[in-house]
């Protein structure tokens, strides 16, 4: 059984405009021990799905169908006191914005004891070592002092450890991270993503990392789940993601990423933009902007599938799935791409081609 | 279909193909009747509106309004020490608040022993004792203010007399704070039924004019055993009527700290709501309260005064500014004026000094809001 299991997850936001279905049906799980991505642009859904395993959507959002089981136990059936056990004690949030993470008026310190306090039987001195200890397993030097220091006099990094700090203060078995490195520059990403891979590589803690940059997916994940207007596209573990990417969406999206020394003069991108959840497109959702796209793909709305086989997702985390209709044979031009794979040594290319007549 | 294998080759990774199919797209896009491309190029707009309705992570900015909240207080004390108005008030509240307190001995009794608190005594005469001077005398060197009708000097009244006043207005204003702000910040935390039962409950005392409703509440209070008449009434009349203020805007601000990233956070760690009220959401919304409150100690000095000249509450006789200005009124017709002028310029010095000092606490706690602007949504 797996530790976090996400079945047939319906996320609604009701706006003015109407109803928003930010996650439509998604279903994933994570094992202990293992790091889990899911990637989409902006708007598909990632972060609604992520909150509402803690049953976090505010106002405006509701939980309409699904189940999210922890350990078995159906998150959304708990009872409010049950459910506060469970958060920050099981399953843990890292949040994006580690700047509005903490209350201004407070130390970080007592921000991080505090949850030690929420969950654990402890006297404050022993809350107040605790932190002293997170705080320095997360990297930040000279932890006793950083402990009275208030949040703005941290570092955007610093922030961002301590808010990781704070998420780790009860050992969770879970850590979800909502887009954890964006807003930071790239060195201080690089330290994030160190602490985080160091984290998934010595402790038991699962990590759900949600994000837009694909790099950060290959440098932590082992599994990667691609979302894209509130549904999964793909799931693959992440060497296959990269190196046979299936479904035209994640095609897309690793061609639009820049690359030093290329060659090229303008970014690819992938034309159109996401599209509006209120009124989604019928068929394939990402059937306006996808470049393969044929009159079927309008109508039939296709299920994630085996690629080699075309049989439907047999539930094993570790096969590879894609919702295109390719894969069950529908398409007729097929899709015309080809991964390249450069050495990083010299620009020899050693190519493979995606089957299929070219157009 | 496909017979691709995974790679196990490492390196860079060069997708050559899907853009050169979606340019391709693009052209027959564009070549192909406008009709058909309508479902498309309407996506821009729908697209941003979505995207705005389902990312909650998108957190408010507004958080950085507090630049250096650490040491908020620190900031507002050296803020506030360089408003010149400010600290003027607030000598002349000091000033008189001591005066008040030395005026007589304060003594407590019990059955054997007698402990003196406070053995200083600025006031001349005792301010109850009649006959120190010819009644309805003006003021001279051995009554700077004159006496009243009774002979009782006005000096020593005075003096005495803000002894009630301040703690009036101070504890009907703490009590009004401990009932309104705890109401108001679960109405806003909570929201729903609770909001609505809480807030309905506002809407109906605010119906009522301040001082109507205090008058009313008066005579309602006085058959109250433990408050009986005179000081105890007036202060629970005044906290009933004023609470419903501070309620309402603790509610407002309130509302929009919970959405703060801090809170959810809060929340995702499993703190109980009874403690992210206490100590991330209060906290966080209470500045604008405390300018309120402090501004409304004059609003409810007046008050007290009024009532005092209107006969209710404290006893008639008794040295309160407001019961003074009473008495006062029928010897303004005998053109004794000193009655009236000397404890209606302590109400007014003290109001006056209490509104810059309220003022000034706005100006440094919350230097980009305009003080001017809660006062009159409070009237």
């Amino acid at each position: 059984m797996a530790l976090l299991e996400v079945d047939d997850l319906v996320v609604q936001y009701y706006t003015d405009d109407g109803v928003v279905r930010a996650v439509d049906g998604i279903s994933y799980e994570i094992r202990a021990g293992e790091t889990v991505g899911l990637v989409g642009e902006s708007g598909a859904g990632k972060s609604a799905a992520s909150r509402a395993v803690l049953r976090l959507l505010d106002g405006a959002g509701e939980i309409v169908g699904g189940e999210i089981r922890f350990r078995g136990r159906d998150i959304l059936e708990l009872s409010v006191d049950d459910l506060r056990a469970i958060r920050g004690d099981e399953i843990a949030m890292v949040f994006q914005d580690a700047g509005a993470v903490f209350n201004p008026v407070y130390t970080v310190g007592e921000q991080i004891a505090e949850t030690i306090r929420t969950h654990k039987d402890v006297t404050d001195s022993e809350a107040r070592d605790r932190t002293i200890a997170l705080i320095d397993r997360v990297g930040i030097p000279n932890p006793a002092a950083r402990y009275a220091d208030y949040p703005h006099e941290l570092s955007g990094g610093m922030q961002q450890r301590a808010v990781i700090a704070m998420a780790l203060a009860c050992d969770p078995a879970v850590l979800i991270c909502d887009e954890p490195t964006t807003g930071l520059d790239v060195t201080v990403q690089a330290g994030i993503l160190e602490l985080l891979a160091e984290l998934a590589a010595t402790s038991e803690t699962a990590i759900q990392l949600v994000t837009h940059d694909l790099g950060v997916v290959a440098e932590l994940c082992d599994r990667v789940l691609v979302q894209y207007a509130g549904e999964i596209v793909e799931r693959a573990p992440v060497d296959d993601l990269y190196y046979d990417p299936k479904h035209p969406y994640t095609v897309g999206l690793l061609a639009a990423t820049p690359q030093l020394g290329d060659d090229r003069e303008r970014l690819p991108t992938i034309p159109g933009t996401a599209p509006d959840l209120i009124d989604p497109p019928t068929g394939c959702r990402f059937h306006p902007r996808c470049p393969y796209a044929e009159d079927c793909c309008a109508s039939r709305r296709p299920s994630l599938v085996d690629p080699v086989s075309g049989r439907p997702d047999n539930g094993d985390p570790e096969t590879h799935v894609a919702a295109c209709l390719e894969y069950t044979g529908d398409l007729e031009a097929g899709l015309d791409y080809e991964v390249q794979v450069r050495d990083a040594a010299d620009s020899d290319c050693r190519e493979r081609k995606q089957q299929g007549e070219p157009r | 279909m496909t017979d691709r294998q995974p790679t196990t080759d490492r390196g860079r990774i060069r997708i050559v193909g899907f853009d050169d199919a979606a340019e391709q797209k693009r052209d027959s896009d564009a070549s192909s009747d406008t009709a058909d491309a309508a479902g498309t190029t309407a996506d821009p707009s729908i697209a941003s509106r979505g995207a705005t309705g389902i990312d909650p992570t998108t957190a408010s900015t507004s958080a950085s309004a507090f630049a250096q909240p650490g040491r908020r207080l620190e900031n507002a004390w050296r803020r506030f020490r360089r408003n010149r108005s400010a600290m003027t008030g607030l000598a002349v509240i000091i000033v008189m608040a001591v005066l008040a307190v030395l005026a007589r001995p304060i003594t407590v009794s019990t059955a054997e022993v007698t402990i003196t608190l406070q053995p200083f005594s600025l006031a001349p005469d005792d301010p109850t004792a009649m006959f120190v001077g010819p009644p309805n005398a003006p003021p001279s060197l051995a009554h700077p203010f004159g006496t009243d009708w009774a002979g009782r000097d006005q000096f020593s009244r005075v003096l005495v007399g803000g002894r009630y006043t301040l703690s009036i207005g101070l504890v009907a204003v703490a009590l009004a704070l401990c009932v309104g702000v705890p109401l108001g910040a679960i109405a806003g935390y909570f929201g729903g039924w609770i909001d609505e039962a809480i807030m309905r409950v506002v809407d109906v005392l605010y119906a009522f004019p301040f001082l109507v409703l205090a008058i009313a509440i008066v005579p309602i209070l006085e058959p109250v055993p433990i408050l009986g008449s005179g000081y105890w009434t007036v202060v629970v009349a005044l906290a009933v009527t004023g609470w419903v203020g501070y309620a309402r805007l603790i509610r407002g601000e309130v509302l929009s700290v919970r959405e703060r990233e801090y809170v959810t956070a809060a929340r995702a760690l499993g703190v109980p709501d009874r403690t992210i009220i206490q100590r991330h959401v209060v906290p966080n919304a209470i500045a604008p309260v405390v300018v309120q409150a402090t501004l409304n100690v004059g609003t409810v000095v007046l008050t007290a005064a009024a009532l005092g000249f209107l006969g209710l509450g404290l006893e008639p006789g008794s040295a309160e500014w407001g019961a003074m200005l009473a008495q006062g009124r029928s010897s303004l017709l005998r053109g004794d004026w000193h009655m009236t002028v000397f404890p209606g310029l302590a109400i007014f010095l003290f109001v006056l000094a209490i509104n810059l000092v309220g003022d000034g606490i706005n100006d440094a706690l919350e230097p980009d809001r305009d003080g001017r602007d809660d006062r009159r949504r409070m009237r």
